[in-house]
């Protein structure tokens, strides 16, 4: 057992420049030995890919924002139910209460939003309500 | 061996008025789309009812105090005492809403569902007895308060008003969690009370450590409750906000983090005090000078109030120095009258700023004595109150306050809180001259119909601002037997 204080991170030290050294190897490895060609295809995003067109910078519907987020929120609860799943039968029954409750909580918030019409791409802006 | 993560029935049971109003709340926001604008009312007298079986549950709760979910919460006299606050400030933030989001045109269910779920927050952290449990309760309700700031979409203080809360509100949060890992880092656990066993224990671990921790907490929690110089976010949040909404935040979330302030102060850094004691009293004094000092300059009544709020977080501190169960009962008993009287000087100018909060001046109360007395005779109540003139609650607490400093042998504090005081009764009255010896203007005669809602959002502060002016023994008693934290 390793006791003192650089004893137990020495390993991370030579880790860490062994990684230094290899990376600026490389590098100069590839830079030395390497041929450079300059021409226009080289300048290009892709060089062996689809030839962009137009700009990067347009616009998005804001709409896109909003799906985003609930797909984040979704995504998290789905992200809660592996490890749930895993220890679910080490947690019995009161884990899967607890898991009922969390997933009914969740659901009432998707009904929300699908009722409020957050979901609905084509509707105009505050078409899903009130008026 | 797995662990056993069932709750028992006591842990629910002392749990009940954050489940009943998370049920609630989620309740609002599942009716909404079904009930469409049909049911505006509903949802606040929903709401109103769910904040009263809340209070139920808090008292319920409390006929079998101890720790809930293996020591992460505690339901004693000081959990009860905040949790009941916190929901009668709830209470009374409603009242008013009604006419409120009428006159807006605002919708009001996700209004009321996110009042409830920032008040579970709030709920929350007052019975926390671990910094986990802490930041969670502080996050539930500091999201809800985002939102429920920027509720006026279309308005831009509003939005403006909602985002600099947010980044601020964020930043804070960010250092208090930097300082709960530090105190993990050094203590080895979160529990609040385990933290204070292991600080006045043989084998202490280094204080300056310790000392960075709560510096940082210090910080967060300073934010949440406007004490300089973490302040400058709440003149513009509590003048863009909806005016219930700022009455609310001036309030509710200030009490709960007080609660918290206290908790953990007293109860973990017990030990330490003496460590932390110059922070709290630079950030006291620094408030109360600040805030006051700001407030002379202000002509919106909104922004005045806003530092009228930082100062009066200066006197709480205060008694938070005092680092005694005296100054504990003062800080509940100023937070209670403190939550009566704001929330009523909010009500009026909630009342007097008209459709789209537009006459929010102090100019615009010139005249508000002849044409409509009844307001004006509230509003002085509250006045008075705030610059403490006795028979009414801020007599009381800012007595009480420097009284546990003076106990404490803060002398100086004491002085110069008294100095402040004086220095408040200025701005205080500065409305008042206006109230009654000004000609009226424009908008003291317009005159809204008041609503019912509204009747009872004005009387109910005036009565406990002197309830707790002519009797503040039944509070205060309340408040000193449950001032004893877990030691």
């Amino acid at each position: 057992m390793p006791t003192s204080l650089t004893e137990t991170y020495f390993p991370v030290l030579l880790q860490a420049l062994l990684a230094m050294a290899l990376a600026a190897g490389l590098l100069t490895a590839s830079y030395l030995l390497g041929k450079r060609v300059r021409n226009k295809v080289k300048d290009m995003p892709y060089e062996s890919g689809i030839v962009p067109t137009g700009d990067a910078r347009q616009r998005f519907s804001v709409k896109f924002y909003l799906v985003g987020m609930l797909f984040i929120l979704f995504d998290i609860e789905a992200i809660f139910l592996y490890p749930w799943a895993v220890v679910f039968r080490d947690l019995r029954m009161a884990g899967f209460v607890e898991m009922l409750i969390f997933v009914v909580l969740i659901l009432s918030g998707f009904f929300y939003i699908w009722k409020k019409g957050a979901l609905d791409w084509s509707k105009p802006e505050g078409a899903g309500r009130k008026q | 061996m797995p662990v056993n993560f069932g709750a028992t029935a006591t842990d629910l049971i002392r749990f009940l008025p954050e489940i009943i109003l998370t049920v609630m709340g989620t309740a609002l926001m599942v009716l909404d789309p079904v009930l469409h604008k049909r049911a505006s009312h509903a949802f606040g007298h929903l709401s109103i009812f769910a904040l009263l079986a809340g209070i139920g549950g808090a008292v319920y709760a409390q006929s079998n105090p101890g720790t809930a979910f293996g020591g992460m919460l505690v339901v004693d006299g000081f959990a009860t005492y905040f949790r009941v606050l916190v929901m009668v400030v709830g209470i009374l933030t409603i009242l008013p809403s009604y006419g409120f989001l009428a006159r807006q045109q605002a919708e009001t269910s996700e209004y009321h569902a996110l009042l409830l779920f920032s008040i579970a927050g709030q709920c929350m952290m007052a019975a926390a007895n671990d910094l986990i449990i802490v930041f969670i309760g502080l996050e539930i309700s500091s999201i809800s308060s985002y939102v429920l700031a920027g509720y006026l979409r279309d308005d831009k203080r509003s939005n403006e008003a909602a985002l600099k809360y947010f980044l601020l509100g964020s930043f804070a949060t960010a250092f208090f969690l930097y300082g709960v890992a530090i105190t993990y880092g050094t203590v080895g656990t979160v529990n609040l009370t385990a933290i204070r066993a292991a600080l006045s224990g043989a084998d202490a671990p280094p204080v300056v450590f310790i000392t960075l921790a709560a510096a940082l907490m210090f910080v967060g929690l300073g934010f949440k409750v406007s004490a300089a110089p973490f302040q400058v976010w709440a003149p513009d949040v509590y003048q863009g906000a909806p005016t219930p909404v700022a009455a609310f935040l001036s309030a509710g979330p200030k009490a709960a983090a007080f609660a918290v302030f206290l908790r953990i102060f007293l109860t973990a850094f017990g030990p330490i005090g003496a460590d932390w004691l110059p922070l709290v009293w630079m950030a006291a004094l620094l408030s109360m000078t600040v805030g006051n000092f700001a407030a002379l300059m202000q002509t919106n009544v909104k922004r005045m109030l806003a530092y009228s709020s930082i100062a009066h977080a200066g006197y709480v501190l205060v008694a938070l120095t005092a680092q005694s169960d005296t100054g504990t009962a003062a800080a509940m008993f100023y937070l209670a009258a403190y939550a009566f009287m704001n929330i009523g000087a909010f009500a009026v100018v909630s009342h007097v700023s008209g459709r789209g909060e537009r006459y929010q001046n102090i100019d615009d109360l010139a005249g508000l004595g002849r044409k409509q007395p009844m307001m004006a005779a509230m509003l002085t109540i509250f006045l008075l109150s705030l610059i403490g003139v006795p028979l009414t609650g801020g007599f009381f607490g800012k007595f009480y306050i420097f009284k546990a400093a003076l106990e404490s042998h803060l002398v100086w504090l004491a002085v110069l809180g008294l100095l402040n005081s004086a220095v408040a009764a200025y701005y205080y009255l500065r409305i008042l001259v206006m109230v009654y010896m000004h000609e009226p203007g424009e908008a003291a005669g317009q005159t809204e119909p008041l609503t019912p809602g509204f009747r009872l959002a004005l009387i109910l502060p005036a009565l406990g601002t002197l309830f707790l002016g002519i009797f503040p023994t039944w509070v205060l008693d309340c408040a000193g037997k449950s001032a004893t934290l877990v030691k």
